[in-house]
């Protein structure tokens, strides 16, 4: 089960949240800044997925741009790490850029994730109620 | 795509330029630029540009102050709203609160136009939780978009259904959402599969009757649709797998499909066909294939395919070989596929991709547990891994080796878990870390833990290991070094000055040191003393310490002729300003004055052994009449003065009873065992109350600390593991130490032939790490044991069994309410111990006496509860089983037999006995007792030859009893030589020991007939115990306002408080809450529902009772049975 969806920039600010557990607003804060300080203070030849607390994240950088997923003990990490990838690849393809820009993503995020487990995401349907929406 | 959805997308261009040509991408107006002029734009922009947070924080501030103005403002129109909400997500997303602006997204998407509601929605959705009270107010909206025409609108309600939706209002729209399942749409199809998985996660029962067209998903035409169904399937096998064995044949097709390509290449991710979708399918055949030989035959096959088509480099294959492997080990093992799998897992350990040996060590972690083997296959890898720089891949090394430790390897890998810790980890870690360490132990190991562990130990560790080190083993010899090492390794600790333990630490060396400083013969007492005098002196010690470290100065005292450090210490401590250690000092003062006083008061070696704590303080009782005999008022126990002062000011009074109950209960538990802080000194000269003897102490608690720690180390991983090693078990364990050096079992020869000096170093390592595993392993170790080792070796199930043995007076010691109903149980389980066979149940009996004490008493309440006889089962009100015998002898007596109806068979009730009778008909009585109410069952036997007519039995409504339902019974008919029988529930309305319930039976035979009878009723019939806990008590207790009080004679055979408590247990049926030192509280009630408490005190003979109940006779009439049964007894 995916916990949440994090997207953050190198000096710690976050972009774009998604919770899929409610987690008090103020709790929030303290708890993406230590995900966000866990993940960053990693080098790039260590691996991708950081144990925290009783949850995993699993975190993949753009760039300036981290995104970090927070998983529990029965997610597979490497699907999750490709999931992001799939995420990237499917704003690339729709923004033409993926960049620091966010509130967007959310709509196409909700299409890739729905009830906190991951979908499969596919292209073509993906747009499809994706012009419907907007 | 239907007509609908291409002219709404026709239509959407315009709609939005016309609208906001701004904000949000438009679908034709080129994807992804949020233009410059939009105000979100502008605030993520001037917000990405500042740098400190303090800054950020006033901005949004700001920027919040103006929307809420913006919002509340009625002129505001729906597109400045859409546009403000977008804001306020984002706001809210920075984890500032914009609660003002719920309810005004419910609005949006309540009110707006299609773009509006959707920025409405998701706002909605990124808002609220599950139980946030606005959700309801969204139900509406949702219910009218899902009738819309319009298919956008349709997708949208969907969608925040599968986000969010309250869980009470799902039946308002499950009807609908069912329908949409049929939509030609096959958007529409899935989304509401997909609403469907969410209500089934939130309420699996509402969406039962669907499981069908569950079904139908799944056989979906369209791959979307069917994928979504997936998740419902795979949530619903895991909680109950063997009801979905039969759609193993489809999910295995669809595997199959996928994994050939037969999905549109829309489905692939990096040409791998629908990765996720596989990984699902296989998680699926997991579950249906564990431990079902049948089902798992069935999806061999395209396991094999989906290993062999799974062989492209790229990390989404990897994923899925992963569940691959995970799979083929779930189910039923075939050779072919272990062999293939594990090949696999070698690959992924063996990369040089860090991820990838990540996920190589956490498949091999998870097949270990079936094939240790694998782990050495692999010993070397793992050995590297142990040594990675990245802690996250030692980390998961150290569960893989958690997960192989046996007997042999334990000090091995806990050395390699100590290290890790002392890398310095978070918090969360090292409390994880420490619970593994803690269960593979031994001493020098938990110095480490202690030290490295801190005060986030969990206080049982110290308190099982102290519990271990006093009882010892069998063998007295190994305790001796045991003990011995633990003195002198403390000692060599305490020897760095400055350096800081945790708390925990520092009182097991005090206690260590205080019990068996004279066990080491070359150190001088006073060496130890000027040590636990500067810790004494440091103002890290916290006071608990001190008093700690005070009870082994008071100890080490005792067994020195006069020492100038102890002065000192009296003297510094005589004017400290803790009370506590004020209070030491003095008692050590005065000891120090009596020599011979303080020997005898402190043996040495002697925390095993059981004191008598006279709890009366009897000797106590010349001072009494001297006090008294001068005049001195008599002393009255705390709760009546209490109560005196109660009365005294009318004045509410919040001091539970039971305070003083309960602090007591924890040390008279500790029944006289010698513990650092525990020696009272009997200071307290205040009389002959059991309060004084339990003054709060604050001893180590040995009595509700589980038993976790035996001789070989931690006993529940060793039960689990006698199974496990049952090859270790076989091999001499002198072998262990006999430091001969074989070869080590899984090398292979030519590996060792051109050994590094590093490689060789590595290799012993694997040697000591994988012993044990394997056939062959075992035979050898090639590192040497050092002394500490020695001590820990493995011993022989016999020994197990003694040390197992040992334990028994722990038992012992379990408080006394244990043993009232259930004697039989609790002597079994004494009994079953020195039995070798059973050594395993009882390990894990006496590992936790305090859950084996609450799952006995668990049972009984259970027990009282559901079969009723177990009620009385200890009480000698008679309790009529139905033999042989005595039905032989009712029957000699009249042809027709009573006998109760099988369902009251069961509950206690007592004989059935004649009421009257006539020529024509017998009457017979019989008195159930259930739990809630008194059952009269009253027999009527036909004992003439004809049918008797129009049977009335009558019960006359008495001021005592009432009669529920109906006082009158009527059988139109009796046949022949036949019995009839009614039952008539009976309350007692006014209390009274013994009353009588008249009755009369008429009938028509030749002419109507009346007889008149009576049944006797006791007040006891209507007394059940009422179970409660000794706190309960103590509330009820002062609430309630009718006491009485009677001191009564109790015959010298039962002039204990515990005799006396079983009689009145036993045939009052008065449930005992709690006994403590000379007094004993027990509870019943007065069906239905009235309590009566009470409390009773022995003391020179006598047994002084106290009853309070809310209903002013019920004492005394209690108080009269009780009289009653104690002449009797």
């Amino acid at each position: 089960m995916i916990k949440f969806f994090l997207m953050v920039n190198k000096q710690g600010q976050t972009r774009l949240s998604r919770y899929y557990e409610h987690v008090e607003i103020n709790k929030r804060t303290v708890l993406e800044a230590e995900v966000i300080k866990n993940c960053l203070s990693r080098s790039k030849d260590e691996c991708s997925f950081v144990e925290y607390k009783d949850f995993k994240l699993v975190y993949r950088q753009y760039a300036a741009l981290f995104i970090v997923v927070g998983i529990d003990q029965t997610e597979n990490e490497m699907a999750v790490y490709e999931l992001i990838h799939n995420f990237v690849e499917v704003l690339d393809k729709y923004f033409s850029r993926v960049s620091e820009f966010g509130l967007m993503y959310h709509k196409i995020l909700q299409e890739i994730l729905k009830t906190c487990c991951c979908t499969d995401l596919f292209l073509r349907q993906f747009f499809q109620p994706y012009f419907c929406y907007i | 795509m239907s007509d609908v959805v291409e002219r709404t997308l026709s239509a959407l261009p315009g709609l939005l330029g016309q609208h906001d040509p701004g904000a949000g991408p438009g679908g034709a107006g080129g994807p992804g630029r949020v233009s410059a002029s939009s105000r979100l734009g502008s605030l993520i922009r001037s917000i990405t540009a500042l740098t400190s947070k303090h800054e950020e924080e006033k901005l949004i501030q700001q920027e919040l102050t103006s929307l809420k103005a913006t919002v509340s403002a009625p002129s505001t129109t729906l597109r400045l709203m859409k546009e403000c909400m977008v804001r306020l997500i984002y706001c809210e997303m920075l984890g500032y609160e914009s609660s003002f602006g719920y309810i005004h997204a419910i609005k949006l998407a309540q009110q707006g136009n299609l773009l509006e509601k959707r920025v409405g929605y998701l706002a909605v959705s990124l808002f609220l939780h599950e139980n946030h009270e606005l959700l309801l107010l969204l139900v509406n909206t949702v219910v009218k978009d899902l009738q819309s025409t319009n298919l956008v609108e349709v997708c949208m309600a969907l969608t925040v259904v599968s986000q969010i939706f309250p869980r009470e209002m799902i039946p308002a729209v499950l009807p609908l959402i069912e329908d949409k399942l049929q939509h030609s749409k096959e958007i529409i199809r899935r989304k509401a599969v997909q609403a469907l998985y969410k209500f089934y996660l939130i309420a699996p029962n509402q969406v039962q009757h669907i499981h069908d067209k569950f079904r139908k998903a799944l056989c979906d035409r369209d791959a979307g649709v069917m994928a979504a169904s997936l998740h419902i399937y795979l949530q619903m096998i895991k909680e109950n797998s063997s009801g979905y064995k039969d759609l193993t044949g489809s999910f295995v097709t669809i595997l199959k499909q996928v994994v050939g390509g037969k999905l549109s290449a829309d489905f692939n991710y990096h040409s791998v066909p629908a990765p996720w979708l596989q990984i699902q399918l296989l998680r699926i055949l997991g579950l249906l294939g564990k431990d079902d030989p049948r089902t798992s035959e069935l999806m061999y096959d395209v396991l094999d395919e989906s290993l062999r088509r799974a062989e492209i480099n790229h990390n989404i294959t990897y994923a899925i070989l992963f569940e691959c492997v995970q799979t083929i080990y779930t189910i039923h093992p075939k050779s072919e596929l272990l062999e293939k799998a594990a090949k696999c897992i070698g690959k992924f350990v063996l990369s040089p991709k860090i991820n990838l040996k990540y996920l190589g060590l956490k498949a091999l972690t998870y097949v270990i547990q079936q094939d240790p083997n694998l782990a050495l296959q692999h010993q070397m890898t793992i050995i590297e891994c142990l040594d990675h720089p990245d802690p996250i891949i030692k980390r998961e090394t150290l569960e893989l080796l958690y997960r192989i430790t046996n007997g042999q390897n334990v000090i091995v890998i806990v050395q390699k878990m100590l290290d890790y810790l002392k890398e310095g980890q978070e918090e969360y870690a090292i409390i994880s870390l420490v619970g593994k360490i803690a269960e593979l132990w031994f001493i020098q190991t938990m110095n480490a833990v202690f030290s490295v562990g801190g005060d986030v130990v969990h206080s049982d560790i110290p308190n099982n290991f102290l519990r271990l080190l006093a009882e010892g083993f069998d063998d007295e010899k190994e305790d001796h070094q045991l003990r011995v090492y633990a003195v002198q390794s403390y000692l060599a600790l305490l020897e760095e000055e400055d350096k800081l333990y945790p708390q925990k630490f520092l009182q097991v060396m005090s206690w260590v040191l205080g019990e068996y400083f004279s066990l080491v013969t070359d150190v001088d007492p006073e060496v130890i003393l000027t040590k636990l005098h500067s810790l004494l002196k440091k103002t890290f010690v916290t006071s608990e310490t001190k008093a700690w470290i005070m009870a082994a100065v008071t100890k080490i005292a005792s067994h020195t002729s006069c020492s100038k450090t102890v002065d000192e210490i009296i003297q510094e401590l005589s004017s400290s300003l803790d009370t506590c250690l004020r209070q030491y000092a003095f008692e050590l003062k005065h000891l120090c004055e009596d020599k011979a006083l303080m020997k005898s008061l402190l043996p040495f070696d002697a925390s095993c052994s059981d004191l008598v704590v006279d709890a009366s303080l009897s000797f106590l009782d010349g001072f009494v009449a001297e006090g008294l005999a001068h005049g001195a008022a008599p002393y009255k126990p705390h709760h009546q003065r209490q109560e005196e002062k109660l009365s005294q000011e009318k004045a509410l009074n919040f001091e539970p009873y039971g305070l003083s109950f309960a602090s007591s209960v924890s040390s008279s538990g500790v029944t006289g065992r010698q513990s650092p802080t525990g020696l009272s000194f009997g200071s307290d000269i205040s009389g002959n109350s059991a309060e004084t003897g339990h003054k709060e102490t604050n001893t180590l608690k040995l009595e509700g600390v589980r038993k976790l720690w035996g001789k070989e180390g931690y006993l529940p991983k060793k039960e689990n593991k006698t199974g496990k090693e049952n090859e270790p078990q076989a091999v001499p364990c002198g072998s262990l130490l006999a430091g001969q050096v074989g070869e080590a079992p899984a090398l292979r020869p030519e590996q060792g032939a051109s050994l590094s000096e590093e490689d060789k170093e590595k290799q012993q390592l694997a040697s000591t790490l994988f012993i044990g595993l394997g056939a062959s392993a075992g035979v050898s170790l090639m590192g040497k044991a050092d002394t500490a080792t020695q001590k820990f070796k493995r011993k022989s199930k016999i020994t197990e069994t003694h040390a197992a043995s040992n334990f028994d007076p722990l038992l012992d010691t379990v408080p006394d309410n244990v043993e009232d109903s259930e004697g039989s149980v609790h002597t079994g389980l004494r009994k079953g111990s020195p039995s070798s066979s059973d050594t395993v149940e009882d390990n894990l009996a006496f590992e936790t006496p305090q859950s084996l004490r609450k799952s006995v008493l668990d049972d009984r309440i259970s027990a009282n509860r559901l079969s009723q006889s177990s009620l009385f089962a200890d009480s000698n009100i008679e309790i009529f089983q139905p033999s042989s015998s005595a039905q032989c002898e009712s029957a000699s007596e009249t042809p027709l037999v009573p006998s109760l109806p099988e369902e009251l068979e069961e509950l206690p009730h007592s004989e059935v006995v004649g009421l009257c009778q006539s020529d024509a008909l017998a009457l017979h009585l019989c008195k159930v007792w259930t739990d809630d109410s008194l059952l009269l069952i009253v027999f009527v036997s036909n004992k003439t030859t004809a049918a008797l007519h129009a049977v009335n039995l009558v019960f006359e409504e008495t001021e005592h009893f009432q009669i529920l339902e109906s006082a009158t019974s009527h059988f139109p008919v009796i046949e022949a030589q036949s019995v009839e029988h009614c039952q008539k529930c009976v309350r007692m309305n006014k209390v009274c020991t013994q009353a009588i319930l008249p009755a009369s039976v008429s009938y028509q035979s030749e002419m109507e007939t009346c007889l008149e009878f009576s049944v006797t009723l006791s007040l006891m019939d209507f007394i059940r115990p009422m179970e409660m806990t000794t706190e309960d008590f103590g509330k009820l207790w002062l609430s309630l306002s009718n006491d009485v009080k009677q001191n009564i004679k109790m015959s010298p055979c039962q002039d204990s408080l515990s005799a006396a408590l079983d009689t009145l247990q036993q045939k009052l049926k008065l449930h005992r809450v709690d006994v403590i030192g000379n007094e004993g509280i027990l509870a019943c009630q007065l069906l239905p529902s009235v309590p009566c408490l009470l409390h009773c005190r022995t003391h020179s003979g006598m047994l002084a009772l106290w009853f309070r109940s809310p209903c002013a006779a019920l004492p005394d009439g209690l108080l009269y049975q009780c009289q009653k049964v104690m002449e009797e007894s």
